[in-house]
């Protein structure tokens, strides 16, 4: 380096130090573009999760006077994106939990009970302690459930056993997996993955697997004793085209084999035999390892109300009739529902949510203050789809199975890059947790 | 990601290293206005200082690209397209200019002969 270029450096230190104090100025200046909306509203969150408490921060900066209350009967928040790594033997157990309490906004009140019924017309949530709540706003933020049980022989107690694994259960089910996972990839054999042919979240997250497996075992020079296959409920392995293609390419690539349409309907986790619905009817395949995910389905006390869609695709399992584009249910306009219960045809992420509440938080305060909103919520999906130990793919897509990249031209999205596994392993967490608080 | 701002960079920071990030920001304060007011002191450069100053620096860059594999579970191995290798230039240069301009105000204060 020369003189020149030393001397502007100080100049260079300045105006990063100039950048610092904008940064520490701006929450206060940009981040408050309206004075908050006063209020008298009682305004009901079930489900204190991501989407819960992404909610819960906004509409408590942009509401005073307002009733907030968050119900949520567990006490441990799950950060879930992080199984994967748990489940990679990359984390412990404890990187992915964390407490819901911390990131309760002030203003809002937390009650540790759960919702056990919704009543829209008289417009009121009972909980499982027999507490009735009324409420003029309702968000619904409950997730969705695993249904294990509609998998014949499946026990989730046996997860970590025999071969057995499942990413979705749980920090301790992703790390009982993993023991599994490397067990099988110290020995080789047949190893089955795949996903439900219901809506899920994170629909990435089982092609991660399959080829974070396929890496460990190529570290443990064991990839020519194991055979990998992907199981698909489709004929294509994604459900948006562009992204499916550049998947089968990869597989093919790293020799995972793949069979379509085969939906998993039972298992015999001590014999180690899957079965498979196909088109060609029942089809067993034995196994050495397994990653299970199971079907997904809206949590019973929204399935169980009048809340959830009558009819269409979303019905069957009871996703929350919300418009696609503002998070409004259409027939109780009261009433929103923010993160993986909404019944919308993409969007069960947690990159989801983070577009997802501000939409519904604009539209619901707008009510209050007597406007109208025209924030849109155009289906954003992302997942960073993990190729291998070190690297991963930005996929990010819309509604329309458009890619929706954040850095056009400068982080390509179909690309195995390392600065993409960087954002998941260094920047995703504390993005989401500043997202928890509102903030990101 | 949606409103990446100022805002939402800091707030991402403080979640990912709590009270380090505000310890972080004070050394950089800290060695910018040292390093500033030994150039002031001595009206310029002193070439010498500089020299080592730069060795320091170079140091530090290969040590902050060094870091970053040794936080996270990658190598070099795994830098697959070129916005890789821009990221690792960056990271190269915020290690070596922060370690150039500490070390030379260091020296500086030290009344380091150069
Ligand atoms: C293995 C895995 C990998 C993933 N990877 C990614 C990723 O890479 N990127 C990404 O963006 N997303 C990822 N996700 C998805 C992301 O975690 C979810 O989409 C996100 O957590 C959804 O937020 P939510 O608030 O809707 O649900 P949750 O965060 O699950 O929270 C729902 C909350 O509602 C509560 N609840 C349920 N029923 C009731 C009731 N009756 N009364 C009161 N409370 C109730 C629950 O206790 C829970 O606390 C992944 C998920 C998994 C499982």
């Amino acid at each position: 380096m020369n003189a020149t270029a030393a001397r502007a450096a100080p100049g260079r230190r300045a105006l990063i130090a100039a950048i610092a104090g904008a940064a520490l100025a701006a929450p206060f200046a940009a981040r408050r573009p309206r004075a908050a909306v006063q209020t008298r509203a009682r305004i009901v969150i079930v489900g204190a999760g991501a989407a819960g408490l992404t909610t819960a921060s906004r509409l408590a900066r942009e509401l005073s006077g307002a009733s907030i209350t968050l119900l949520d009967r567990r006490r441990e928040h799950l950060y879930q994106p992080g199984f994967t790594l748990v489940a990679a033997g990359l984390k412990p157990e404890g990187y992915s939990v964390s407490t819901t309490a911390e990131y309760v906004a002030p203003g809002v009140r937390l009650v540790e009970e759960g919702a056990a019924e919704i009543d829209p017309v008289s417009r009121t949530v009972t909980t499982d302690a027999g507490q009735r709540l009324a409420y003029d706003f309702l968000v619904l933020a409950t997730g969705l459930v695993l249904d294990y049980g509609a998998i014949a022989g499946m026990d989730v107690a046996r997860i970590g056993e025999n071969g057995l694994g499942s990413v979705y259960a749980g920090p301790a089910a992703a790390a009982a997996t993993w023991r599994a996972m490397s067990a099988f990839a110290d020995r080789g054999g047949v190893a089955l993955f795949g996903r439900p042919e219901t809506e899920m979240k994170c629909a990435g997250a089982p092609l991660k697997y399959a080829f974070l497996t396929d890496d460990i075992l190529r570290r443990r020079g064991n990839r020519g004793r194991a055979e990998l296959i992907y199981n698909a409920h489709a004929r294509s392995l994604f459900s948006v085209p562009i992204v499916a293609e550049r998947v089968r390419m990869l597989f093919e690539d790293r020799a995972i084999a793949v069979n379509h349409e085969h939906v998993l309907t039972a298992i015999d986790t001590s014999r180690r035999i899957a079965t498979f619905r196909t088109p060609q009817g029942a089809k067993e395949l034995g196994y050495d390892f397994i990653n299970l995910v199971p079907p997904m389905r809206a949590p019973p006390v929204v399935r169980n109300s009048p809340l959830r869609w009558q009819s269409g695709p979303l019905a069957a399992d009871g996703w929350a009739e919300v418009d696609r584009h503002s998070l409004r249910h259409a027939r109780f306009p009261e009433v929103f529902a923010v993160g993986d219960v909404a019944g919308v045809p993409k969007g069960k992420t947690a990159a989801s949510v983070k577009w997802q509440a501000p939409v519904a938080v604009d539209h619901l305060v707008a009510t209050i203050a007597g406007r109208t909103s025209d924030a849109s919520y155009n289906g954003y999906t992302s997942c960073p789809l993990i190729t291998r130990i070190g690297r991963a793919m930005l996929v990010e897509f819309d509604y329309k199975d458009n890619l929706v990249p954040s850095f056009p031209g400068v982080v390509a999205p179909l690309e195995e890059l390392w600065i993409t596994w960087i954002m998941k392993e260094v920047g995703l967490k504390p993005t989401y947790l500043a997202m928890l608080r509102g903030r990101a | 990601m949606k409103e990446i701002d100022l805002a939402t960079i800091l707030a991402v920071f403080e979640e990912m290293l709590g009270p380090m990030l505000w310890v972080l920001v004070a050394l950089a304060l800290l060695a910018t206005i040292a390093f500033v007011f030994v150039l002031v002191r001595d009206r310029g450069l002193r070439p010498r200082r500089l020299v080592w100053a730069e060795a320091a620096g170079v140091a530090g860059g290969i040590a902050a690209v060094l870091f970053m594999q040794f936080v996270t579970s990658s190598s070099f191995a795994d830098i697959g397209g070129p916005i890789d290798w821009v990221l690792v230039a960056a990271i190269f240069a915020a290690g070596a200019i922060g370690t150039m301009v500490g070390i030379y105000a260091l020296l500086g204060l030290g009344r380091w002969r150069g």
